[in-house]
């Protein structure tokens, strides 16, 4: 048998075992004992305490959500404030029947019939204690009706409570961004405690991406209730002892935008009825003085609370209001890339100030039949690069593109900032597109479609085919050209304050890395004729440029919705709505000492340099103090 | 293995039950732990239906879980210790390889990795919980017992890899318990007294190296113990809750289904890990008591079962799933009192959820195969 075999003492190692359970055994009772003895001590000597507690008055430790902090803009005039309002709560426990009273609640028009649903799985998810919050803001006319109302309604009650208010909704909507219901998923992202009591987050823009600032600190109270629920004054009961002290909440710190709410509000207003966005920056900080896309929607709403039908009415409008075209709109950049292009020509060799094409409407590669055509189907005859760039001529590009390339193309449009996130600081932008050899090689799976053709760097010449830019991209790349290529990450924030200490933290212009130039006379060149699309006797924005009090540097852009079939004429009264160009303008101003650049988007509107180039005129006239509001 | 039978031989010390009792013995049950262990399900059943909300559905469930945990407890009775020994290092191969599946591939559920979807949802590291164990005792088996050093640093680390392996999912609780049913074989099988203190003495430093690699919600558990009041709406808030709950029941309780700290939700987990203290509330101090002393009687036959086991396998591997149920118990009992952190250790066959209820009873069921399948020696 093996287990006598030679080595092993059977007889002595049973007698170690047994002592070694012995020892076990005892150290295990001794432990017991101790949980034991801790029972004892909770049950029997310190009863009265805990039953106080629990039986005749229960305590509960209520948290006391902290007060958001508020947004202001440049100038202090708030965006984002907290009103007080009432709003409907509901207590699970002290409800009878769930079903009946929210119906009865529906009946009076005090919630959506549609949302029944949603709050009775709310009711039974959480604590039964916990009020659901059933409609954040009642009017005073609900308010009184409720009140006669509230003996049929037992365990449901009105609350004051701050409410998130927007003042000028609409023009901040898409740089602000809105608080909404704190949802599960919300909570995920965030400490859970730190958000007991609290019904609302940021969702989008700078309430979400500066929720960690506005938001604050959780403080608690310690309530002593009876046995229904209700609160008694906390003296009046011994157990408090026991307990740990209150703590006030901390509230969150005010945050300063860069943002100008004169120029939100005109943005607003010069996009009414248009689908677009506007982007204006402060070119020697990064500092962005207005963020604006439309059409926009009424942010209030989510702080208040919509009902189901009023959210899907936004989400299934066909304008897409809740998109934020500014930072997510990829748009092809049309001929608004034309100075950046004509800086990597300069620099690249591929031309100079002097060199002249004759444009005669098209343009054709070697040995090939494809005519790309220009936007003025007769030509504009000889032009020069400041011809080219202040008329926007398209066959100057198309023949130089051939000399410059795409990996330099790419590589230039890069240092601008192109095709890469700009690093603002609310989430969401979209990347933009500069297309190269290495890009579509990934792009792509056929073999075929690979590879990179001559073609192709054509029309990137002109800022189609591939190349999508986000409005606030263009903006911040003709920043980077209006400083002679000092570039700067663009943000909404400017500073923080706590509210309590009054201490000011300012955000310091993050710069990024500068574009440099073999030969600076570069930059000269290309901004001035950047001054002769606004001023210049054929300037294709001469109209918006004209009687300006100072000097302008702009460039339209008209980015095509519709490929035109070759031998087709392109006319505007057939093409449907929604297949027109999209009209484009960048510019900054004024020329000697750029202090704002201006990026503007109008989907569908046709000509860069006839609807977007007058709005861009009018933004920086009020920034620059000739405004309408001048002299307020 | 069926020809043991034949020669079992009644030893007259279990009471003679008559027909009854020959019939526990031919299916291999062990009569007084089986008693033992269904008086404990059942006042869990009892408890449980208080702390669900009275809530039939649930119930169910539970009684179905429970089940099924018996009969696979019933089950592995039939297989003898032998047969289990000669599979060990199989099963115990086959844990660790799961285990590093579920870190690189595993389902995510409440922030940790910890299931494996193979058919079946199912945890590795609840079967490492009997794995490890027998994979020391196998180890053990045919060796010269007290182990010498060598052997003991091969033991360490046939514990410390599936240990690590279950800490990184993370899940704390288990990692513990694994780690405990391995050390409580070493120490059963004769780990000398003096390193059992130089290692005590050496746990601060490693405490302070554990430390260092928590995840910041063990930390957190581990500083709200220290003063559950630092964090009253977070972690502190079991604590609190649960001390009120098990301090007003008192002697007797407020009676069944009558614990408002339980009912009006105060509790939280008051159906899984904290249930303990909805007994307290309910039942007040004699509920606790009786129940303790019902877990005590198990573990007492649980180790009786393992001073009577023929060969070193059994014997330190009976030892070592009776003790590790009473380490359940204590970690539990102990954590719910506030005594110590909450490191999510369910109530042993009383907490709802399933899992680690049949690796309970699986380790049951061992306990009757080598009770039941014993061969006479000569003492």
């Amino acid at each position: 048998m093996d287990l006598l075999s030679p080595i092993k003492d059977h007889y002595s190692e049973r007698r170690l075992f047994i002592g070694r359970v012995a020892m076990a055994s005892t150290i295990g009772l001794l432990l017991l004992g101790a949980v034991v003895a801790r029972l004892v001590q909770l049950q029997i000597f310190d009863h009265e305490m805990f039953a106080e507690q629990s039986q005749g008055n229960r305590f509960r430790i209520e948290a006391v959500p902290p007060t958001r902090g508020l947004i202001f803009d440049r100038k202090g005039r708030v965006l984002a404030e907290n009103l007080p309002a009432y709003q409907l709560e509901l207590i699970p426990e002290q409800v009878d029947d769930l079903g009946d009273t929210l119906t009865r609640l529906a009946e009076l028009e005090l919630i959506a019939a549609e949302d029944i649903e949603h709050f009775r799985e709310l009711a039974r998810s959480g604590p039964r204690f916990k009020p659901v919050t059933l409609n954040l803001r009642l009017t005073d006319e609900e308010i009184a009706n409720f009140a006669i109302q509230r003996p049929r309604f037992p365990g449901v009650d009105f609350q004051p409570r701050l409410v998130r208010h927007y003042p000028n909704g609409e023009a901040i909507a898409h740089a602000v961004g809105y608080v909404g219901a704190l949802s599960k998923r919300d909570l995920q992202n965030l400490e859970q405690s730190d958000y007991a009591g609290t019904a609302h987050t940021g969702k989008t823009g700078v309430e979400s991406s500066y929720e960690a600032d506005l938001h604050g600190d959780v403080g608690y109270n310690n309530v002593v209730t009876n046995a229904l629920g209700r609160q008694v004054p906390a003296d009046s009961s011994e157990a408090v002892d026991a307990l740990p002290s209150d703590e006030s909440p901390a509230p969150g710190d005010d945050i300063y935008l860069s943002l100008d709410l004169d120029l939100q509000l005109l943005a607003t207003k010069a996009l009414q009825g248009k689908r677009g966005a506007i982007v204006a920056i402060d070119p020697h900080s990064g500092e962005i003085l207005a963020l604006v896309s439309a059409p926009s929607f009424d942010p209030n709403m989510f702080a208040v609370g919509m009902t189901t039908s009023e959210y899907a009415s936004l989400q299934n409008d066909p304008a897409q209001p809740l998109f934020n075209r500014a930072i997510r709109g990829a748009y092809p950049p049309g001929s608004t890339i034309k100075p950046m292009l004509s800086i990597a020509a300069l620099e690249v060799g591929a031309t100079s100030v002097t060199r002249k094409t004759m444009c005669v409407g098209y343009f054709m590669l070697p040995n090939t039949t494809h005519r790309y055509r220009d936007w003025k189907p007769q030509g504009h005859g000889e032009v020069d690069l400041l011809g080219a760039i202040s008329q926007s001529c398209d066959v100057y590009f198309y023949e130089v593109s051939a000399d410059l390339g795409i990996d330099n193309i790419h590589k230039y449009l890069d240092q601008f900032g192109l095709g890469h996130g700009t690093g603002i600081d609310i989430s969401g932008e979209h990347r933009g597109l500069v297309p190269s050899r290495e890009w579509k090689k990934n792009a792509f799976s056929e073999r075929t479609d690979q590879r990179w053709y001559n073609g192709e760097t054509v029309i990137a010449s002109i800022g189609q085919g591939y190349m999508l830019a986000t409005p606030l991209q263009l903006a911040n790349a003709i920043a980077g050209l209006a400083t002679r290529g000092t570039r700067y990450q663009p943000r909404l924030v400017a500073a923080t304050q706590n509210t309590i200490t009054g201490e000011r933290t300012m955000y310091p212009a993050k710069r990024l890395d500068d574009i440099r130039l073999n030969d600076e006379s570069h930059w000269d060149a290309v901004i001035h004729a950047m001054r002769e699309v606004m001023h210049g006797i054929h300037g294709t924005a001469r109209a918006a440029g004209a009687n300006s009090a100072y000097e302008m540097a702009g460039k339209s852009g008209t980015a095509q919705v519709y490929t035109v079939a070759q031998e087709d004429e392109y006319d505007e009264d057939e093409i449907d709505i929604l297949l027109r160009d999209h009209a484009l303008f960048v510019s900054f101003a004024p020329v000697e000492d750029p202090r704002i650049a201006v990026a503007v988007v109008v989907e569908n509107g046709s000509s860069g340099s006839r609807v977007a180039a007058p709005i861009a005129r009018q933004i920086m006239d009020e920034y620059l103090g000739y405004g309408s509001n001048a002299g307020e | 293995m069926r020809e043991n039978d034949s020669k079992l031989l009644d030893t007259g010390r279990t009471a003679p039950l008559g027909e009854f009792g020959r019939l526990l013995r031919r299916l291999n049950i062990d009569g007084p732990l089986l008693g033992g262990l269904l008086l404990i399900c059942g006042l869990g059943l009892v408890v449980l239906y208080s702390a669900v909300g009275e809530n039939m559905r649930l119930l169910l469930n539970q009684l179905i879980r429970l089940g099924v945990a018996i009969v696979g407890m019933l089950v592995i009775a039939q297989f003898s210790p032998d047969f289990l020994r000669r599979w060990t290092p199989w099963g115990f191969a086959a844990g660790l390889v799961l285990l590093v599946l579920v870190l690189t591939t595993g389902e995510v559920g409440m922030g940790a990795r910890r299931w494996l979807d193979l058919g079946i949802r199912f945890q590795p590291s609840e079967a490492m919980k009997l794995a490890v164990p027998m994979m020391a005792a196998w180890y053990l088996h045919d060796r010269r017992l007290p182990p010498r050093f060598g052997e003991l640093m091969l033991l360490t680390v046939m514990i410390v890899v599936p240990t690590i392996l279950i800490a990184r999912q993370p899940d704390l609780g288990t990692a513990l318990l694994v780690a405990a049913s391995g050390l409580i074989v070493i120490v059963l099988a004769g780990l000398p007294i003096r390193l059992m203190i130089t290692l005590a003495v050496l746990s601060v430093p490693g405490a302070f190296g554990l430390w260092q690699l928590m995840e910041d919600y063990q930390k957190q558990r581990v500083l709200t113990l220290i003063d559950p009041n630092s964090d009253p709406l977070g972690a502190g808030y079991n604590i609190i809750q649960s001390k009120i709950a098990i301090g007003s029941g008192g002697l007797f309780g407020k009676g069944w289904t009558n614990g408002s700290q339980a009912h009006l939700e105060y509790l939280p987990e008051r159906d899984t890990d904290f249930i303990f203290a909805v007994i307290g509330e309910e039942m007040g101090l004699l509920g606790v008591l009786s129940l303790l002393v019902l877990y005590i009687f198990v573990v007492g036959r649980g180790l009786y079962i393992a001073m009577q086991a023929p060969d070193t396998y059994s014997r330190l591997l009976a030892g070592s799933i009776s003790l590790t149920f009473f380490v359940y118990v204590f970690v539990n009992t102990a954590m719910v009192t506030g005594l110590v952190p909450v490191v999510g250790v369910p109530l042993p066959l009383v907490s709802f959820g399933g899992t680690s209820m049949v690796t309970l009873m699986a380790g049951f069921g061992i306990l009757m195969s080598i009770h039941s399948h014993r061969k006479l020696l000569p003492h």
